[in-house]
């Protein structure tokens, strides 16, 4: 119950489909969606593998929860070896497309191999089919959707797919699903397209059940009820998760023209006032507020462009709502890159969700790329003409469409930062842990954020961990490593039940032990749900270090580590990583060295990984 | 008093509770596939609007039954597919000009909203208040409340 028992896996090679009965026993121990999912990516590829290579492994996966009435049920994760990071990739989406897989009957999707030709994976139930792509290959992930519901003649399927930059292999290409929610980091994109997989279409009929339906009903009700009542939901519902880009600008935690300085001048053009601001024309940024399947949140955002604006002034196709700013995105196109101009901030998201790309990792690359431009390390010769100067608007949503379309400086820039910055010859700029763009907070006024930052085992990753509350509090690197280690374990759980991570603001983990228990086969107290997500983290962390990282990728760029804030709460801080990594490792049952040791992996049932 | 359903699309989030509370109550299994409450989205989801079956007073769907499987509830003023009497010809699925009454292949009959006896699962589990269950002869109430507000601030 609330698992299917199903697997779906597909071998594109071959042109292979199989239904498996799910591994129960795997189930019990690492949950479903991203812990169960690492232990299959595990189980069915060498970690040394390249990440665009044909045996790298790509795995959809559901939670035991996703398609259920618990709140924000709609999640599905993307998991396998990232080509941004040479790690371990883990990315989750909401949107409609996870639950619509899982009631199809599958709890994971595990995609094998490389079609020698382009194709789309069509599966109605335990009908699935392999077909050819033609149609639709170098073309956008919007005008893939809307192929495949017209060819097929079925409005009611969901679609994940790829851009042409996932086709070519911008490191950072994600997969979109239900037109603008995405898998978005580390590149899951690019593998996709590595193996010619342009799309998976998906209609389920077969419904999800759970283990013990009265209780269920009521837990699920109470846990509705919290989240209600709860002050950081209505926040998320009313302003979205934006609104932290306020909190970060005058906390002085918000990194602005490539991490030089913590604050920006235009946040309050691009903050969530300014999203509902009714300009003289009438125009107004934000429509509605939106949610993904299941979710009594809504912090999604339906905006529009206004159609008198630079973007789309000649491009009438653009003159619809769809997805709005993020704090993610916002931050992203606004202050990494110096830009204040909302409608180019919104066509810059636009454009990610149509060709398929992550705008943190795109955003970061293009504020490198403007402090390369701005030092005179790459001119106009390099970048097809365009001044790449912080600040311009235009610079940013060209950029945004060329990289999208794998076309001249695009390429450079579909990279990465990393990558980008040592052709350049100039490392330094990149700022990344393990190749993966930092999110929007900066890790000089958050200390533990730093330190989440460094160990994230798919990179820099604002979402695999929360200290939040203590880095607001206190701005050394003390007493960070427990609430660090603590959360990973927590969100490692909580990205493997199939809710969403928002749910955490008003849900602690008994709240995740009742609504599991109820569903599930088994007794999921607190402790066994904590301790699953400490097993998944140690998993995660031995195919990184199977697959080549090492200690010395846990770490921070010297700017966060050498050069002091400039302003805000932070000025004159850098990074207390030093203090904190050890007493993490620590912690961990690591040794010195980050390696876990056997007593650790022993008691997490890990043991047969030990010097694997 | 009678109770009708009354959706406002403006408050819809798509969310798709009312579809899982919906098939829960039916089919014992969540299951938006075999929900009698269906949201649509348009315009990249810019508009969200749950439809479902207003249960007719003159119902086309009772009235086009060749075998009167659909009975009106004298409750809840719902119109009933009676499953035992339905012998799954589809003919209601013409009739209706809503298209809110369908045919489920797994069990040969037509389903179709039936207000859950009075106490509509649909309504219950809508976080936004989209859907509420309002007495049938005002469910025009609140928004003529919300007009009679707005006159308020306005200048004498």
């Amino acid at each position: 119950m609330a698992w299917q028992r199903k697997i779906l896996r597909v071998d594109l090679t071959k042109g292979n489909c199989e239904i498996e009965p799910l591994n129960m026993e795997w189930a019990f121990d690492y949950l479903g969606e991203r812990g169960l999912a690492t232990k299959y990516l595990w189980e069915n590829m060498d970690p040394k593998t390249d990440a665009m290579d044909p045996d790298n492994v790509l795995i959809f996966a559901t939670g035991p929860l996703t398609g259920t009435m618990s709140s924000t049920s709609g999640r599905y994760a993307v998991v396998t070896k990232g080509p941004l990071t040479n790690a371990i990739a883990c990315s989750n989406s909401g949107g409609k497309f996870g639950a619509e897989l899982k009631f199809a009957g599958y709890d994971l999707l595990i995609i094998q191999g490389k079609s020698p030709k382009p194709v789309y994976l069509h599966i109605l139930d335990d009908k699935v089919e392999i077909l050819p792509a033609d149609d639709i290959w170098g073309t956008t992930v919007w005008h893939t959707e809307e192929w495949l519901k017209a060819h097929h003649q079925n409005p009611q399927l969901k679609v994940a797919a790829i851009g042409v930059a996932g086709e070519k292999g911008v490191r950072y290409a994600c997969v979109v699903n239900d037109l603008h929610r995405a898998a978005g980091r580390s590149g899951v994109g690019a593998v996709m397209g590595s193996k010619n997989l342009k799309a998976v279409a998906v209609r389920g009929t077969v419904g999800v059940s759970v283990d013990d339906p009265k209780r269920f009903m009521k837990v699920v009700k109470a846990t509705h009820k919290l989240l209600a009542e709860s002050e950081g939901r209505k926040d998320l519902t009313e302003n979205g998760t934006n609104s932290m880009i306020d909190m970060m600008q005058e906390f002085g935690g918000l990194p602005t023209r490539n991490f030089n300085e913590v604050q920006f001048e235009g946040t309050e053009k691009i903050n969530p006032a300014a999203m509902k601001e009714i300009h003289p024309n009438g125009h107004r940024n934000l429509l509605t507020n939106k949610a993904c399947f299941g979710c009594t949140i809504a912090c999604g955002r339906i905006a529009h462009i206004d159609k008198d604006h630079f973007t789309i002034v000649n491009r009438p196709k653009y003159r619809h709502a769809s997805g709005g700013l993020e704090y993610e995105t916002a931050y992203a196109f606004g202050p990494v890159v110096g830009v204040d101009d909302i409608d180019a901030l919104t066509f810059a998201g636009y454009l990610m969700n149509e060709h398929g790309m992550d705008p943190i990792s795109f955003g970061a690359t293009l504020s490198a790329a403007m402090e390369l431009f701005e030092m005179g390390v790459i001119t106009l010769d390099d970048t097809d003409g365009v001044p790449l100067n912080f600040g311009n608007a235009e610079a940013l949503t060209i950029m945004a469409e060329k990289t999208g379309k794998y076309e001249g400086f695009g390429q450079v820039l579909g990279l990465g930062s990393r990558r980008m910055c040592e052709k350049y010859g100039h490392p330094e700029l990149s700022m990344t842990v393990k190749g993966q763009e930092f999110a929007g907070y900066d890790s000089r006024a958050l200390q533990g954020m730093g330190l989440g930052y460094a160990t994230g085992n798919r990179g820099a990753c604002h979402l695999k961990h929360d200290t939040f509350a203590e880095d607001m509090e206190d701005q050394t690197g003390k007493g960070k490593a427990k609430p660090c280690k603590e959360s990973q374990d927590k969100v490692s759980m909580v990205d493997s039940t199939g809710l969403c991570l928002f749910t955490t603001g008003s849900w602690g983990v008994e709240e995740f032990s009742d609504q599991i228990d109820a569903a599930c086969e088994g007794d999921w107290t607190s402790e066994r749900l904590i301790e699953t997500g400490e097993r998944i983290w140690n998993l995660e962390r031995q195919f990184n270090l199977a697959a080549g990282l090492t200690a010395a990728d846990d770490t921070l760029p010297k700017r966060l580590l050498e050069v002091p804030a400039p302003s805000g709460t932070a000025k004159g801080k850098v990074n207390e990583l030093d203090i904190m990594l050890p007493e993490y490792y620590e912690l961990r049952g690591w040794t010195p060295e980050g390696v876990p040791t056997k007593d650790t992996l022993e008691r997490l049932g890990l043991a047969a990984t030990h010097n694997a | 008093m009678q109770k009708s359903l009354l959706i406002d699309p403006e408050k819809c989030t798509s969310c798709l509770q009312c579809e899982l509370a919906c098939s829960f109550e039916n089919e014992g299994v969540f299951n938006p596939a075999k929900s009698r409450i269906k949201v649509f989205e348009f315009e990249h989801g810019r508009r969200a609007i749950p439809y479902t079956c207003t249960q007719c007073a003159e119902a086309w769907c009772m009235h086009a039954c060749p075998v009167e499987a659909i009975t009106k509830n004298a409750t809840t003023g719902a119109m009933e597919v009676q499953e035992d009497t339905c012998v799954g010809c589809k003919v209601c699925t013409i009739a209706c000009p809503f298209g809110t009454i369908n045919y489920n292949a797994d069990s040969g009959k037509v389903i179709k909203c039936d207000l859950c006896g009075g106490d509509p699962q649909c309504a219950e589990a809508c976080p936004t208040d989209a859907i509420t269950y309002v007495d049938t002869d005002w469910t025009g109430l609140e928004r003529m409340r919300e007009w009679a507000e707005k006159s308020i601030s306005r200048p004498a």
